[in-house]
């Protein structure tokens, strides 16, 4: 936790910015693992005791935020919608990070015409557009996943798997000449040791930085699917990009609420960890960071003897 | 890279010469992840409405009966000729589409910098002069959340401000349909038929069509010139040139204008370009929202229609149009600072 410790030291805005965002990521977090609990009805849910909610109604005992136009319950659809949000999102990032790093550590570390050749793929996935990406993966997957959340999230891990690729395979190339790599290959430290050993606990210090930065663009690019109607399908989970495709037909008429909320979550959420990300990095990145001044104390002054002495 | 370092010719030559295996690589990239995927093109667009005997005619009408190393050289040889294929679903050839309806992907794009760099740069300049005062951090904030805000919902909200204001501002498609029956299509991207046509009642209201999607596209772009420019400043405030110059006794705003923000800029031509992509995404969902005549909107048609041959086409177009802007970008970037050019 030594991190924490040098967030601590740091000076200005970026500490504050830091705590507002792990807060606010904390409430979604909670939001999303207690929805069973704490959301007032199902997702799927549009009638109590046989009898069905009313459409597009303004906020009521009953419907904190009103309903949408297919009546169901905006504020239960907002609180599902953090438990997919965070499925989805968690294991892109998982996911890619996964594949994205040991490939960079070894495609580092072996060199090559492997090497060069990865390079090449990566840094061609990478220029490309990534909701592109996203739309052709979620394209082709249709016909095997369906509009799962399975599929979504594996359509985004594509898009993140260069970035963790090229931050791992630049630390390790960079740190495959350097001494303690060259101690260890002479004390006959095989290449695995070598890389799982020595080289991952160097590398991979900056994946937690593009870990929460990923997992905010991960977010956006989620809901731009369902906005689009080509992510997960509405009898799978609540999803707020969908939520919103819906109420794209009705605001010309005025529907603010089925408009407003998902969007706010969505806006909140990304916002949340873009300024832990941030805060991460500018505090673990030595080039960005400014320290706070240290308080200094002296010890009570030595009497003149013991300064002689 | 050599003594003869420095040659603009020669860069330029160079970067040039990388565009044909970029190409490669992503077009490459474009037939392995569609045509190698599980399914099959001709039932996924058409299965539902053609038996099992017409669906074969279709398949080997379309050659896709053939090796893939076949279908795969064949790809790259159309493209090289500017042939992307010609739909499943409605028989449409993809270059007709793209010279159709790019026109409308262009202004919007073009329209969404302008408003991006008109609210971007005077921000960024001042967060970075201004650093950690109350001005930046709500201008960072601004920039955060401007980059965080789904663009589809910002368009929403816009929708629903203007409809309350001013109920007669146009919040859908590119020209009313009048606009769209009287001005003729010569150039395929109607403002410039418009003006053409020199009918300034027709310029108007397309103009009036643009402002509301070209601002929300701006607006998502304007977050990250934002957060670009106000790292620039601060690095270029504490570079040794603006000390020396201030050492000097030149007067500080002098300072700032001459020499910290002239430099600040710089980056900011290179990093617009690289935005490419990002933009591309946006103005996707741009023209979702407010049912803009584009290729994006294309795009999502035929994705939902689980037309292979279209989302290929559009999608290697796509890929090629990013190649060809991050050269263009990296060749103007060398134009203007030398440092590039090694």
């Amino acid at each position: 936790m030594r991190f924490l410790h040098t967030i601590w030291h740091t000076k200005g805005l970026a500490r504050y910015l830091f705590w507002t965002g792990v807060v606010l990521t904390l409430v979604f977090v909670v939001l999303a693992l207690f929805a069973h609990w704490i959301a007032p009805y199902d997702f799927a849910e549009r009638r109590v005791d046989g009898v069905r909610f009313p459409a597009s109604e303004g906020p009521s005992a009953e419907h904190l935020l009103g309903t949408n136009d297919q009546s169901y319950d905006i504020l239960s659809r907002l609180i599902w919608g953090a438990r997919t949000a965070l499925q989805v999102v968690f294991g892109a990032v998982i996911m890619s990070a996964v594949i994205g790093v040991p490939l960079g550590l070894f495609s580092g570390f072996v060199g090559g015409w492997f090497d060069r050749v990865t390079v090449f793929l990566m840094d061609a996935l990478y220029s490309f557009p990534s909701l592109l990406l996203a739309i052709v993966f979620s394209f082709m997957l249709r016909d095997v996943l369906g509009g799962s959340i399975v599929a979504a999230a594996l359509s985004l891990t594509a898009i993140y798997i260069p970035q963790y690729f090229r931050v791992v395979r630049n630390t390790t190339v960079s740190a495959r000449e350097s001494t303690y790599v060259e101690a260890a290959r002479a004390i006959g430290a095989p290449p695995r040791t070598i890389m799982g050993r020595y080289l991952f606990g160097n590398v991979v210090q900056s994946v937690p930085v593009i870990g929460t930065l990923n997992a905010a663009d991960a977010l956006s690019t989620l809901a731009a699917l369902g906005f689009l109607g080509l992510g997960i399908q509405p009898t799978e989970a609540s999803e707020w990009g969908y939520d919103l495709s819906r109420a794209l037909d009705n605001v010309a008429a005025g529907d603010f609420a089925s408009a407003f909320w998902p969007g706010l979550a969505i806006i909140l959420f990304i916002t949340a960890l873009t300024l832990v990300g941030e805060g991460l990095n500018e505090t673990l990145n030595p080039t960005l960071r400014r320290r706070r001044l240290q308080k200094v104390t002296f010890g009570p002054r030595p009497s003149r003897e013991e300064a002689i002495r | 890279m050599s003594a003869a370092g420095g040659s603009l010719p020669r860069y330029i030559l160079i970067r040039l010469m990388l565009v044909v295996p970029m190409m490669w690589v992503l077009l490459t990239l474009v037939f392995l992840l569609l045509r190698v995927a599980p399914g099959d093109p001709v039932t996924a667009a058409v299965g539902d409405k053609l038996d099992a005997d017409a669906l074969e005619a279709r398949r080997a009408a379309l050659g896709l009966d053939r090796p893939l190393v076949v279908q795969y050289l064949e790809y790259l040889g159309n493209v090289v000729r500017l042939d992307f294929g010609t739909t499943i679903s409605d028989r449409r050839p993809v270059l007709d589409i793209i010279v159709n309806q790019g026109g409308a992907t262009l202004t919007l794009t073009i329209g969404a910098f302008l408003f991006a760099l008109a609210i971007g740069i005077p921000l960024g300049l001042l967060a970075g002069r201004f650093r950690d005062t109350a001005a930046d951090a709500g201008i960072r904030v601004y920039g955060i959340v401007a980059y965080a805000a789904p663009i589809f919902w910002v368009g929403l909200m816009l929708v629903l401000l203007v409809v309350k204001l001013f109920p007669s501002w146009p919040t859908y498609d590119i020209a009313s349909s009048e606009t769209k029956y009287y001005v003729p299509d010569r150039t395929g991207i109607i403002l410039l038929d418009a003006i053409l046509a020199n009918d300034s009642v027709s310029v108007v209201d397309i103009l009036q069509h643009h402002v509301l999607p070209c601002f929300t596209l701006g607006l998502l772009l304007s977050g990250v010139i934002v957060r670009l420019v106000r790292v620039n400043v601060i690095q270029t405030l504490g570079d040794d040139y603006v000390e020396a110059a201030r050492a000097r006794g030149i007067p500080g705003g002098r300072v700032l204008r001459k020499h910290a923000f002239r430099n600040a800029l710089v980056p900011v031509i290179t990093v617009v370009g690289l935005q490419f992509a990002l933009t591309l995404s946006g103005a996707i969902l741009t023209e979702k929202t407010f049912n803009w005549p584009g290729l994006g909107a294309e795009l999502v048609q035929y994705v939902t229609a689980r037309d292979y041959i279209a989302v290929q086409g559009l999608v290697t177009f796509f890929a090629l149009a990013v190649v060809l802007v991050s050269v263009a970008v990296d060749i103007l970037n060398a134009l203007v600072d030398p440092r590039v050019r090694y």
